[in-house]
């Protein structure tokens, strides 16, 4: 029977490429590329990061290629297509031969071809056709073989099948592609994709309020099939809309309905670790009789009308700050209450002039892993040290340093501390300043042992009585040298304050000679100590502490630490101190919201995918034939069979069901 | 008319059900049994997920031990070694400190540091037995393979019940750290290697599969001495979740599956340059033939993708409940994917193709580097969602 030589039609010809297993292992290998680069090359980052990396020649090189959204550039949607088509094309090709399989039992086999087969065997028997063919029959039965019998002129056929779901397996598997194909392609958001190439839709870069986004950058809940957006919620805020990232941009999505953020709470282990976070929302709708309220946390979204709000992360919320300012480098003991909220900022006019607070962030805990000796004492594996907040401080210049302050004070090396730190520019990590508690546990006596040196006046009357006081009975009648020694020290004073022991070392450099640097220096730290002792002394007697008897070790302590803090003070570049006084805490709630209508598809794509395996590689597909001949009186019977999965196993079946059937028919 | 039955009692196999004994039904009531116990003792921490999870995997593991008898003795011996351990902890952890038994053998770190030896031991038996031919000392290789394995599972069930005793609610199921994920991929590594020396009744395979383990063993082992990793530390918000009880097991019987595979087409590439260079040599005689390694290669890939593609598929919708979308190319997701497409090519060049040879067996090999990629690479080198593992 030949076939007319036919033509290839152009169809045949495109069926043939995109049905080609070359085309299919391309395909499956130029996916898996793709998505290394995807993983290699961090995705999605601010353009100026790309162009410091790479340089701008090899930006708009990778920019062009869409290497910094491989996963939604076009060239990728094309290989997936083609992917689809190409396991499209190959079940167009294919399921009519499986189905073929399943259901033909090829009854019109050659008994030539069967002794050709790999597994065969031939015998005669002295039993009659019929009763071969029963005995056979019920045996294959018995091996779960489905059997056909058909004669031919001069012999008969039984033919057997086992495991045709296996065949099957070969369609679910690449069906199942295809569906969770379709599935993730609705909600790989190219709807957007396609919305903005054709300018329907522009991101928004600017950093703006949402309700005055333009209409090119905003979605209504029916423009998009699927996204992915975020919100963030102040505790008792409610919003409508998510924010959809788009590169360096953003679009607004609107919702059809509002989530309000009632409450967020972290939970910690004793650890210090976090356990959980939670929010409890409010979903305000239309549709709904009463608003409904549902707390979701990590792992326990909320699906509402086809959208699932996740807890996604957390920070300020914009808590309100009670902030005391303890002015720097002055004589006044006076301070200043602020109430600031975070994210908020006002100016703040100070003896230096003009300059703008700007709180940034506030946090109730702040963890660190405690030390092994920490450990060994407290028993505690993590150390708290309460709330703290961050802050700039700008001039008029617009240079700004950022802070970060402490609430309470920390306790080191047995002392406690207000810390607070400074940087000025973020790659640089704080430098803390030590500001030590008194024994109140309170700023008050650092503070006025700051003004007291700031004070010209009592300072000045402190200088003379510690010089009379040190002055041989001699030299106490020399007026001009008690003044002289009295000027030095209140030089040097204003020196240290201005700039700590540094700005008198450099003092010394510029004047002295340098064979006379370390004497000079050695008389000038014992006058400034004198000066600074005696103050502090001073301070002591206000504050009513009997100073005749010996000092405390505490005050003594703190003395130290004190002119270490006065020294830093110089360089903290902010003309006041802000403490945190008082704070009423509103967290906020990152709420990733997404609409992802494919996820059943996909799902189901999954799921005949792992069923197709599974049919696939452990159901095993055999046939077999037996040809039964009479000839010369007796009956020839041929035996042969072949399995598709695995010739090694199916061989040695063979060999079993061969051996049974030549004992029961002989 | 009927068909005569002497024709039939022909060593006909009767049905599954007809060949279990006594022992088989013993071990399934047992461990029906056991987990009656651990519901009605523990219902209170679990949610409806995880009663389906208990009870599935008591069905699961009476069908392994049908199937493959062995795995009953095994699964014994960890219950009753399990329970003695965990009942001299009582509530307390320090008897971890003071209690032999627990210091020297049961506890979660002393087991696991015996399944340590235990594996390095047994991969050097099984190349003296690959050199010289010694049935015994093959045999005791097996046994310690088994002892190995056994005491690994009895490390990470201690391990388990230690987390709680860490804090109610500091307990997790073990399987949520590299350290601990390490030693999942030793034992489960070792099972599928000794199903399938039983079944192909061959002890050469064994010293390269083990070698991959030992591997693992002298990572598990810089781990927890250098890093302090065997450390029981409380879990993020994001892996308390019933899917781990699922997700990590299915991926791992794909990673043990998959480095069998590699390390059988290590061997098979050696005896296929060894046949070729002297068919009668020593290397080309100990070393199974090329046709059974193939064979072996193909299952266990096939094994590996079927688990992978299970738990890719578990973890994306997981990733739904989690992260916000059950795809969101994250590098480990996407690493998952390079993963499985590279054994579905394989799969496809080997079956519809009919490749056979050294070439797929080399691509079993680089298979190994692109999953250790996956593995523990993704956590090293690349940041991401997944970062639950870090170096």
């Amino acid at each position: 029977m030949n076939k007319p030589n036919k033509k290839h039609s152009r169809l045949d010809i495109i069926l043939e490429f995109f049905g080609s297993m070359n085309l299919a292992i391309t395909i499956l290998v130029a996916i898996a590329f793709a998505s290394v680069i995807g993983t290699v090359l961090q995705q999605n980052q601010p353009y100026n990061d790309y162009i410091i990396k790479f340089g701008p020649f090899w930006h708009e090189v990778f920019q062009t290629l869409g290497l910094y959204n491989i996963y939604g550039a076009l060239w990728f949607l094309a290989l997936l297509i083609f992917l689809v088509l190409s396991t499209s094309v190959c079940i167009y090709r294919n399921t009519p031969i499986m189905l073929r399989d399943m259901q033909q039992f090829r009854l019109n086999v050659k008994e030539k071809s069967l002794r050709l087969m790999s597994n065969t065997q031939s015998w005669t028997t002295e039993k009659k056709a019929e009763e071969v063919e029963k005995i056979i029959q019920h045996f294959l039965k018995l091996k779960g073989f489905r059997t056909r019998i058909k004669d031919h002129e001069d012999h008969r056929v039984i033919a057997g099948m086992k495991g045709r779901w296996n065949r099957s397996g070969y369609i679910f598997t690449h069906v199942g592609i295809i569906v969770l194909c379709i599935g993730s392609f609705l909600d790989g958001g190219f709807g957007l994709t396609i919305k903005e190439w054709t300018g329907q839709i522009i991101p928004e870069t600017r950093d703006i309020r949402a309700d005055k986004v333009p209409k090119i950058s905003r979605l209504k809940p029916q423009d998009s099939i699927s996204f992915r957006g975020s919100i963030s919620l102040p505790e008792g805020g409610s919003s409508n809309i998510v924010f959809l990232n788009v590169r360096d941009g953003y679009l607004v999505q609107e919702l059809p309905f509002a989530i309000e953020l009632k409450d967020f709470r972290v939970e910690h282990y004793t650890s210090g670790m976090p356990k959980s976070f939670e929010s409890d929302l409010i979903i305000h709708d239309d549709q709904l009789d009463e608003p409904l309220e549902q707390t979701i946390s990590v792992n326990h979204p909320l699906i509402y009308r086809g959208y699932a709000l996740y807890q996604a992360s957390f920070g300020d919320g914009g808590s309100n700050l009670t902030l005391r300012a303890w002015p720097f480098h002055s004589q006044k003991l006076q301070t200043l209450d602020i109430d600031i909220a975070v994210k908020e900022n006002r100016s703040l006019n100070t003896l230096f002039g003009k300059y703008r607070l700007e709180v940034d962030d506030f946090k109730m805990f702040n963890i660190f892993p405690n030390t092994e000796e920490e450990k060994a004492v407290t028993g505690k594996r993590f150390k708290n040290f309460g709330p703290s907040f961050t802050f700039k401080v700008r001039d008029a210049s617009g240079v700004a340093n950022e802070y970060h302050n402490y609430m309470l004070p920390v306790t080191q090396d047995k002392r406690r501390f207000y810390l607070s730190g400074m940087r000025s520019t973020v790659a640089e990590p704080f430098r803390y300043l030590h500001i030590p508690a008194d024994n109140k546990d309170s700023l008050d006596r650092f503070m006025a042992f700051h003004a007291l040196l700031h004070d010209p006046i009592r300072a000045k009357r402190i200088a003379q009585d510690s010089v009379k006081a040190a002055m041989s009975d001699v030299n106490k009648t020399d007026k001009k040298l008690q003044d002289d020694v009295v000027n030095s020290m209140m030089n040097l004073l204003t020196l240290f304050n201005q700039g700590g022991y540094s700005a008198i070392e450099r003092d010394i450099k510029n004047k002295v000679p340098k064979d006379k640097q370390v004497d000079v220096a050695q008389a000038y730290v014992k006058i400034l100590q004198n000066l600074l002792q005696n103050t502090y002394i001073a301070l002591l007697k206000q504050e009513g502490v009997e100073t005749e008897k010996d000092v405390s070790d505490f005050d003594n302590q703190f003395y130290e630490d004190a002119i270490s803090a006065f020294a830093g003070i110089g360089a903290y570049g902010s003309p006041v101190y802000l403490q945190l006084a008082d704070f009423k805490h509103r967290e906020s709630s990152g709420i990733q919201i997404t609409r992802h209508p494919g996820q059943n598809i996909f799902y189901l794509g999954c799921l005949m995918l792992i069923i197709g395996i599974f049919m696939m590689f452990y159901i095993s597909y055999q046939r077999i034939w037996l040809i039964l001949k009479p000839e010369n009186g007796q009956l020839m019977i041929t035996f042969a069979g072949s399995g598709n999965r695995n010739q090694r196993d199916f061989a040695v079946e063979f060999e079993q069901l061969k051996s049974h059937a030549v004992k029961i028919t002989s | 008319m009927s068909v005569p039955n002497e024709y039939m009692n022909v060593e006909m196999q009767p049905p599954f059900y007809k060949q279990l004994n006594i022992v088989d039904w013993i071990f399934a009531i047992l461990l029906i049994a056991g987990s009656i116990f651990a519901f009605q003792k523990y219902s209170g921490l679990m949610d409806g997920y995880e009663v389906g999870i208990l009870f599935g995997t008591a069905i699961s593991l009476i069908a392994i031990g049908w199937v493959w008898k062995p795995m009953r003795a095994l699964m014994f011996y960890i219950a009753v070694l399990s329970l003695f351990a965990i009942n001299l902890y009582g509530n307390d952890l320090a008897a971890a400190e003071n209690n032999f038994f627990l210091k020297f053998l049961f506890s979660g770190q002393s087991a696991t540091m015996w399944m340590s030896a235990l594996f390095v031991m047994a991969t050097v038996a099984y190349f003296v037995e690959l050199f010289s031919g010694n049935a015994f000392t093959g045999k005791v290789a097996t046994a310690m393979t088994w002892a190995a394995t056994a005491m690994g599972f009895i490390g990470l069930l201690v391990r388990w019940r230690e987390t709680y005793l860490h804090g109610i609610d500091v307990g997790h199921i073990p399987v949520s750290n590299l350290y601990e994920v390490f030693i999942l991929f030793a034992i489960i590594t070792a099972l599928i290697y000794l199903y399938y020396e039983k079944k192909y009744e061959t002890r050469s395979m064994g010293a390269f599969v083990l070698l991959v383990i030992t591997a693992a063993i002298a990572f598990l082992l810089w781990y927890h001495f250098e890093r302090d990793a065997a450390e029981i530390k409380p879990l993020v918000p994001a892996l308390q979740s019933y899917w781990m009880k699922i997700h990590v097991p299915a991926n791992f019987v794909g990673y043990g599956a998959f480095a069998l595979a590699a390390m059988i087409g290590v061997a098979y590439l050696i005896k296929d340059v060894a046949v070729k260079r002297n068919p009668q040599g020593r290397v080309a005689a100990r070393l199974p033939s090329l046709d059974m390694m193939d064979d072996v290669m193909h299952k266990s890939i096939a094994l590996g993708f079927a688990f992978f593609t299970i738990a890719t598929v578990l973890g994306a919708m997981w990733a739904a409940e989690a992260w916000g979308g059950y795809w969101s190319w994250d590098p480990k997701e996407t690493w998952a994917l390079i993963v499985w497409l590279n054994y579905a090519a394989w799969l496809h060049m080997r079956l519809m193709k009919g490749l056979r040879g050294p070439v797929l067996a080399w691509w079993a090999v680089i298979g190994l580097f692109v999953t250790l990629f996956a593995f523990v690479g993704v956590n090293m080198f690349l940041s991401g969602l997944h970062s639950y593992g870090e170096l």
